[in-house]
This record gives structure tokens, sequence and C-alpha cells, in this order.
């Protein structure tokens, strides 16, 4: 039970840590990575949350399906973010600072 | 004994999780950021073994650390390559850094900005300690959904609970989730070209050769673990993240035949796996409703679906690490010139 | 039989810990990427044959203990090619061999 609580414990803390990331990190990437680590966090709580009793026994296998369902959509979002943060650096220049020192070019 | 060391290995692998999570997010350089969040992934996978969840584990591993951590290096190094010869995307907000020091300069300004941090991170931490003392508290009265899929999981027609769950009694899900994976493709797409047939020339024989001998492997291992998934843990979702990673080694070590693969037999792989699942799930609605396959033919859909569904997967997650259109076809590269 | 198969397999593994040991030592205390891909692949490589074979000692079945090799035999040729391009790179970005100084 204890060590149970201790992994809840872990995915509270890394959903935390990813979303103070994500507030005070400014570059793209670092922003994307963060966004992971936080559903990393999730995915922890929500698979602890199913193990009823102790760690290592058998585990309801719908919070696990939905689980792998996640990491393949976060996968996917990630490599989207990814070709959205690229092309917005083609475009505007800066790694995602909002001044306007370079002027949009539109290339096709 | 066992148990205490058992506990102890627990403890190691949370305590190695938060603290890489911890370098991960606070290191300035974003290379060193990218190689700790592949160890992250891969001892997240731990963690999922420890928690009894090896279908997770698998996925976590093949694609939390073998694919994410390439889609991060890869963008790295087109952000790079945009701009050349400025450290400026290396090094995390120094212009952020910029702004906060010119405020922080004056005495007010700094004891506003401290006064900000502390509020914010006392707001984020008694979060934490409520949302921690609820789980503390919390007691399950149900025990959940597993079971229900105990009881039915003879006429799911597969033996492994996990897959039954995707692919018979959740199979919307599965089906809503391919179409975004093929969604997150024609995104990708529409966003970006990629000129597919530059070469380098860089690449270093003895990676090619390895290559050769790994590629065949991880095909060998994909086919296994989609077939493995109606019994033991895996299925199409991990035996497609493998096939990906193959496709993702073949295409870094630029092996000469990958230029001439045209592009509608591409395209027909994508949209294959879908394709088959929807047909399957609508042939179906003849004698009951969408998705309820008939009980003796169960588990032969279900495996015909993963393995249909496990080669557009590794195909998508493949083109998703292309992170562009390929333009290779002459038609292509001439709409090109003519638009540019 | 059973009992001195599983001895050998406890002497294999507590022999393969030290070279682990001294790998990820190297890797955290040698002073150049050389020296330190050195360490990493080497000891490593030899580390984790001996806990291989001695997880092979105590493999219920033929088929385990070949799947057990295979895994050594894969990560030698992953590390190997990965200690390679690793190197390569280096030297691409000229980076100088660590000498006594």
């Amino acid at each position: 039970m204890t060590v149970l609580f201790a992994y809840k414990l872990g995915g509270l803390c890394l959903f935390f840590m990813g979303f103070t990331a994500l507030i005070l990190r400014s570059h793209p990437l670092k922003k994307i990575m963060a966004v992971n680590v936080m559903a990393a966090g999730v995915f922890l709580l929500f698979i602890a949350m199913a193990c009823h009793g102790r760690v290592g026994v058998a585990i309801d296998p719908v919070p696990q399906a939905m689980v792998l369902t996640g990491i393949v959509v976060s996968v996917s979002v990630t490599a989207l973010a990814l070709v959205l943060a690229c092309r917005i650096q083609e475009t505007s220049g800066g790694a995602g600072s909002s001044e306007g020192e370079h002027p949009p070019q539109g290339d096709s | 004994m066992n148990s205490l060391s058992l506990t102890l290995f627990d403890c190691v692998v949370l305590v190695t999780l938060l603290g890489l999570a911890w370098q991960l997010l606070a290191t300035p350089d974003l290379f060193k950021a990218m190689v700790l969040f592949m160890s992250f992934g891969l001892v997240m996978a731990l963690a999922w073994v420890r928690l009894a969840a090896p279908d997770v584990a698998l996925a976590e591993a093949a694609l939390g650390a073998g694919l994410t951590g390439p889609l991060f290096l890869s963008a790295l190094h087109r952000l790079r390559g945009t701009r050349k010869g400025e450290r400026r995307q290396q090094l995390d907000s120094i212009e952020h850094r910029g702004k906060i020091e010119k405020v922080t300069q004056r005495t007010s300004g700094r004891i506003i900005y401290l006064l900000l941090r502390i509020l914010f991170a006392g707001l984020l931490l008694t979060l934490l300690v409520h949302l921690a003392t609820i789980l503390l508290h919390v007691e399950y009265e149900n025990p959940g959904l597993g079971v229900f899929v105990a009881e039915q999981q003879e006429e799911s027609g597969v033996i492994s609970p996990v897959t039954a769950v995707l692919l018979n009694f959740r199979g919307y899900d599965t089906l809503l989730e391919i179409m975004v994976l093929f969604v997150a493709v024609v995104a990708v797409w529409s966003l970006a070209t990629v000129r597919f047939s530059e070469k380098s020339g860089q690449v270093s024989p003895i990676q090619q050769g390895v290559v050769r001998i790994l590629a065949p492997l991880m095909i060998l291992v994909a086919v296994s673990l989609i077939w493995q998934g109606t019994h033991l843990a895996g299925g199409a979702f991990q035996g497609g993240a493998v096939l990906a990673a193959a496709g993702v080694l073949m295409m870094v070590s630029e092996l000469p035949w990958l230029r001439l693969i045209p592009s509608l037999p591409v395209r027909l792989m994508l949209v294959f796996g879908p394709l088959v699942f929807l047909g399957l799930g609508v042939s179906c609605l003849a004698d009951g409703r969408f998705l309820e396959y008939p009980g003796e033919l169960a588990g032969f859909l279900i495996l015909l679906i993963e393995l249909a569904c496990g080669l557009s997967i590794g195909l998508t997650l493949a083109c998703l690490f292309v992170g562009g259109r390929p333009v290779d076809d002459l038609v292509d590269r001439g709409q090109l010139e003519e638009g540019s | 039989m059973r009992e001195v198969l599983d001895l050998t397999g406890i002497v294999l593994i507590v022999c393969g810990l030290p070279f682990f040991l001294s790998g990820s030592l190297g890797l955290l205390r040698f002073p150049d990427i050389f020296t330190r891909l050195h360490a990493l692949t080497k000891a490593d490589n030899v580390g984790l044959g001996l806990i291989v074979l001695g997880l092979i000692c105590q493999a219920g079945s033929l088929f385990e203990a070949l799947r057990l090799l295979m895994v050594w035999l894969l990560v030698l040729i992953a590390s190997s090619a990965s200690c390679h391009l690793i190197a390569r790179s280096a030297l691409e970005k000229n980076i100088k061999p660590w000498m006594r100084s």
C-alpha cells in the first residue's frame, strides 16, 4: 500500500514538475518535453490507481488499455507539435519569441 | 527479504524517475535534455513493469523511449539548421532571461519577481499536498472493471485481457486512436515538405552494415509482437512501434533503395489498417452491431485487424519521424519549382 | 544438479557486477569522451555477458537460454556500432583525445 502510494505521489510530482516547466520555460522544444512529462505523470497516477491493494498484482486491463492508447496519442501529438514548432521558427525567425523583429515570410 | 529488496527497487526507480524529470526540465542544454528524456522513458518502462502493466511497459520502451527521442533530435537538428551559427536555439530562454534581468535590476522589480515566484510555488505545493492527502485517504469500494472483463474473456476470442479490451470491448477507442494517428500524418504532411532524396553521404559504412543486420531482426520481432498480442503482452501498437523504429534506422542510415519507394504504395499502406478495421467493423453490421464480432470468428478477426493496423501504425510513425511530406517524384518536384 | 547450476549462476552474476560498476565509474570519472566510451562499451559488455551466462544457468528451457544469448549478442552489436558512431562524430567535431599534461 505504501509503495503504491509512493508511485501515485511520484505521478503527481511529475505532473506538477511538467506543469511548472511548461509555464517557466520559453523554448518550444522544452514546452513540448514538459507536456510529455505531464502526460507520463498522469499515466503513472492512473495505472497506480488501478492497482488494487499491492504493487505487482495483476491489475484491471481497462486502464492499461486506456494508458496504451494515451501513450500512442501523446507520441502523435508530440510529432505534430514538433513540426509546428519548426514551422513557427521558419516563418517567424525566432524560437517561439513573440517579438516581431523578422516579418513573417510567406512561402508556399 | 524479497519484498524488502523489491521495495528498495521501487524506491530507486521512483527517485531516478523524479531526478531525471527534474534534470531534463531544468537543464538549459537542449541536447542534454533530450538524452535525459530518452532515459526517462526507459525508467518509466521499468516502473510499468513494477506496476504489473507489461503491455504499457513495451509500448513505453518502444514509443516513449525509442521513437519520441529521435523525433525530438530530428526537430532540434532542423531548428538549428534554419539559423546556423547561432547558439540562441541551443540555449533555452536567453532572451526571456534577458528581459527578466532588465526588470530585476531594480530592487522593487526584484522583490516583486521573487514574491511572484514564491506565490506560484506555494500555490502549486498546496495543490500537490491536497491532492496527495486525497489520494492517501481515498478508499476503493468497487473492484473496477477487471471483473467484468474476466467474465466476458471467453467471448472475446483472445486470451490477453488488454487486447480483448483494446480490440473487442472498446474497439471504438482503438479505431478512433488509429484515426488520430492518421490525422496527425495528414497534418504533418500539410505543414511541411521534406526533400527525402537529399543525401548527406556522411553515413558510416559500419552503421549501414549494422542496420542491414538489425532491420530484418526488428521486423521479425515486430511481427512476433503483433502475433503475441492475442495471448501475451504485445499487440499492434508495440509491434508497429518496433516496425517504425526499424524504418527510422533505415532512413537515418540512408540505405540506397529507400529512395526508390514510390509514394502511392506508401499512401495506400497508410490507410490500409484503418480501412481493414473499419471494413470489418461495418461488415459486423450484417448480423449484429458495429464492431461486434461474431463469437467463433472473433479471434481470427482480431488477429487480422492487428496485423493490418500494426503495419499501418509502423508506417504512420515512420512518416511522423520524417516530419513532412516527402517531395521526391518528378511531379512533386516540378510543382515545387513552379511554386518557388 | 539444480543446486550446482544455481550456484554457478549466482557466482557468474556476482562476477559480472564489478565490471558494470567499473564501467559506470569510468563513465562518470574519465576525463574525455574517448576514454568514457572505452569504459562503457568494454567493461559493460563483459559485465552483461557474465550476467547473461549466470541467467542462462538458471533458465528453464533451451529456448529461454537462446533468447538470453540473443539479447547479449544484440547488445554487443548495438553498443559497438554506437561507440563507433559517437567516436566518429567526436573526431569530426575535432575533439582532441585527452593527454596527460
